[in-house]
């Protein structure tokens, strides 16, 4: 009895930990979404009923929609440049002899390390001196900066498990370094690269302290426009586009582990399942038709 | 055995500070089957890696049909290449790895289709095309890899121990299919293997490699019979390898003074009175004799049996000689009426001199 009984305890209280862990983490967030549809005219929990005012006044609010346009216009060439260039460091760190590759290796995992207020001031200089602080050119190129790091990571770690003589047999098989890549490798990494992409577009959607530093009255991206709200007249807009961020996250995330377990299942189902390999250049090869497997003739 | 296909001229690569392969020469008959077996470390995969243009000689040259090829990249040589692992596209079809070459090249569809499914044919995979390689068997996916090589017809073929993950059986049944396709094809192979009996199944020529070198090259017959080194006649097949200080040679015999006594071997080369030089004995071609003094013809080891292993076909015996050495000596079970030895009987090991090679010495010559 006396042994029975703290082995039936502790995964109890394991789970209650664990339990009160998750709601102290998500109670806000469920909070901020549940407040969003309030019909009360201020920030009240719990809110006296349900209304889709604040998501009606931010669809006709010029403030937020600018907001939210100015967001996306960097979050999209920024993001896009991240997952190019993160790609190419990483296959470069991983498969060519460069003197040097974990010096710079550590450069590009700076943003990462470096506190980002400590970032955001040596941009703010930097930017200024450049003509780029207020710019939306200058946020691209902050925002590339910081995502960069989480692109380079993914695939890299994509690319430690792509067996680099699958590049050596299509090079020997006629294939140019160039096809090669293009052809075998870049179709293994796909889905680290989404991923990478994925990253990006959320750390730049999400991305504060920079953007509070490098933007200007015209150029204000969402998160600044909330942060400058919070501080005067608040009303449950705020919760309402918070929502949105959140949503946002959410399903870049979900799609994120879609992609993972697309990468990390073996490929047996792949003759039935969607194809992970994409379409690069014209499809030339014989058997493009139907695709079924006949399981049975092993 | 017209003329070279291929040709290597003093090829070394060194990394670092390791030589990994050390001046290696020798040419590739059209058409010829040739194995580089040596063991794991000694440079054979390299030197397939350097003709295939993977990595480059840091010296010497290679020549493909009397042309260098140093500068020319991998996907210009059309050097078929079947990997350790495969190395099959897992994001591809089977089909579509074997169309790889052929896509590479810009062949037109329905000639890719009508090779593809020829080839499929030959590697005995006709329904597989749409399969991925996760989806075969590992001797499937040999198959396959041999089927992705040899579908844009090149004349080179390079197998880096390609059964190396197969079981024995399959290996087997494997070498054999190898064979007959080279055969078909009259495409020249050079094989990478770590297992002697693969090579002595398959290879027209076998090229032993030790510690980067090329220790010797020639026909199975040649390596057995007349090994220019110990580690050859070693590596290929099992010998008795015995000491000794020349004390005279004539006419291609040598006599050894050894810790048994005098013994007399072919000798390939002249040796000089007096240097320290070996003499190598196959187990087979030694035999038994009852008593303590040689009566026949030949030269003899005294010994007693230590140890007698039963093998079906062969009786190994292990003897302890005078000299004090272990020699081993392999007798056929006969039938019933073949007299066998036991532990602790006195015999004598006899051999005729032209069953014995007596090689150099590498040890006492090179100083090391």
């Amino acid at each position: 009895m006396t042994g029975a009984y703290p082995e039936r305890l502790w995964p109890s209280l394991r789970a209650a930990f664990c339990l009160a862990v998750i709601v102290f983490l998500v109670s806000p967030m469920v909070i901020v979404a549940i407040v969003s549809f309030s019909s009360a005219p201020f920030l009240t929990f719990p809110p006296p009923g349900l209304s889709l005012q604040w998501y009606r006044k931010l669809a006709s609010s010029s403030v937020w929609l600018d907001a939210i346009a100015t967001s996306a216009t960097i979050m999209v060439p920024s993001a896009t440049v991240a997952t190019a260039a993160g790609t190419a460091a990483a296959v470069g760190l991983a498969r060519a002899r460069i003197p040097g590759a974990g010096l710079i290796a550590s450069l590009i995992m700076a943003p990462m390390i470096v506190p980002v207020i400590i970032t955001a001031a040596a941009m703010l200089g930097v930017f200024r001196a450049w003509g780029l602080q207020g710019t939306r050119a200058g946020l691209i190129l902050a925002h590339t900066t910081l995502a960069i790091p989480y692109v380079v990571f993914t695939v890299l770690a994509a690319l430690r498990l792509v067996d680099d003589r699958l590049e050596s047999a299509a090079l020997t098989l006629g294939a140019t370094r160039w096809r090669a890549f293009w052809r075998v490798t870049f179709p293994l990494i796909l889905p680290a690269v989404l991923s990478g992409l994925l990253f990006a577009m959320v750390i730049s959607f999400d991305e504060l302290v920079v953007s509070i530093f490098l933007s200007s009255p015209t150029v204000r991206p969402v998160t600044v426009q909330m942060w400058s709200d919070v501080r005067g007249d608040v009303d449950p807009t705020i919760a309402a586009i918070g929502t949105l961020l959140l949503a946002f996250s959410v399903c870049a995330l979900l799609l994120e582990t879609a992609l993972n377990r697309q990468r990390t299942r073996p490929l047996e189902t792949a003759g039935t399942g969607p194809k992970t390999g994409p379409r690069t250049g014209p499809r030339t090869g014989p058997r493009t038709g139907p695709r079924t497997v006949p399981r049975a003739a092993r | 055995m017209t003329k070279g296909l291929l040709q290597l001229d003093n090829v070394s690569k060194v990394f670092d500070t390791v030589t990994a392969v050390d001046r290696i020469s020798f040419t590739l008959a059209e058409g010829e089957f040739l194995s580089l077996l040596g063991p794991s470390g000694s440079g054979k995969t390299t030197t397939l890696q350097m003709i295939a243009g993977l990595t480059h000689p840091s010296s010497g040259a290679i020549l493909l049909g009397g042309r260098p090829i140093g500068p020319l990249p991998p996907y210009k040589r059309d050097i078929g290449m079947v990997f350790q692992n495969y190395a099959l596209f897992p994001h591809l079809t089977v089909a579509r790895n074997i169309a790889f070459p052929l896509e590479m090249r810009r062949m037109r569809r329905t000639e890719i289709a009508r090779r593809v499914a020829a080839v499929l044919k030959l590697v005995d995979l006709p329904q597989f095309e749409a399969r991925y390689p996760q989806q075969l068997s590992g001797g499937q996916q040999q198959r396959v890899a041999l089927a992705r090589a040899i579908v844009f017809e090149p004349k080179l073929l390079l197998m880096d121990e390609p059964l190396g993950a197969l079981d024995k059986k399959l290996r087997e049944q494997m070498q054999l299919e190898i064979k007959h396709l080279h055969k078909r094809l009259g495409v020249s192979i050079i094989y990478v293997t770590h297992d002697q009996d693969e090579a002595l199944v398959m290879s027209d020529r076998i090229g032993v490699f030790n510690q980067g070198r090329l220790e010797q090259i020639g026909t199975v017959e040649q390596l057995y019979e007349q090994p220019t080194t110990r580690f050859v006649a070693e590596f290929v097949g099992e010998t008795n390898v015995i000491r000794g200080e020349v004390r005279h040679g004539a006419n291609g015999c040598c006599t050894l003074e050894t810790a048994e006594g005098p013994l007399r071997g072919r000798a390939h080369h002249a040796f000089t009175i007096g240097s320290a030089a070996l003499i190598s004995v196959r187990p087979e071609r030694l035999r038994l004799e009852a008593g303590h003094a040689l009566r026949s013809d030949g030269d003899g080891i005294p010994g007693h049996i230590c140890e007698v292993i039963y093998m079906g076909r062969l009786r190994k015996y292990v003897l302890d000689t005078q000299g004090g050495q272990k020699l081993i000596v392999a007798r056929q079970v006969a039938g019933a009426e073949a007299k066998s030895f036991a532990v602790g009987d006195a015999v004598i090991a006899t051999f005729v001199p032209e069953d014995a090679v007596v090689l150099q010495d590498r040890h006492e010559q090179g100083g090391d």
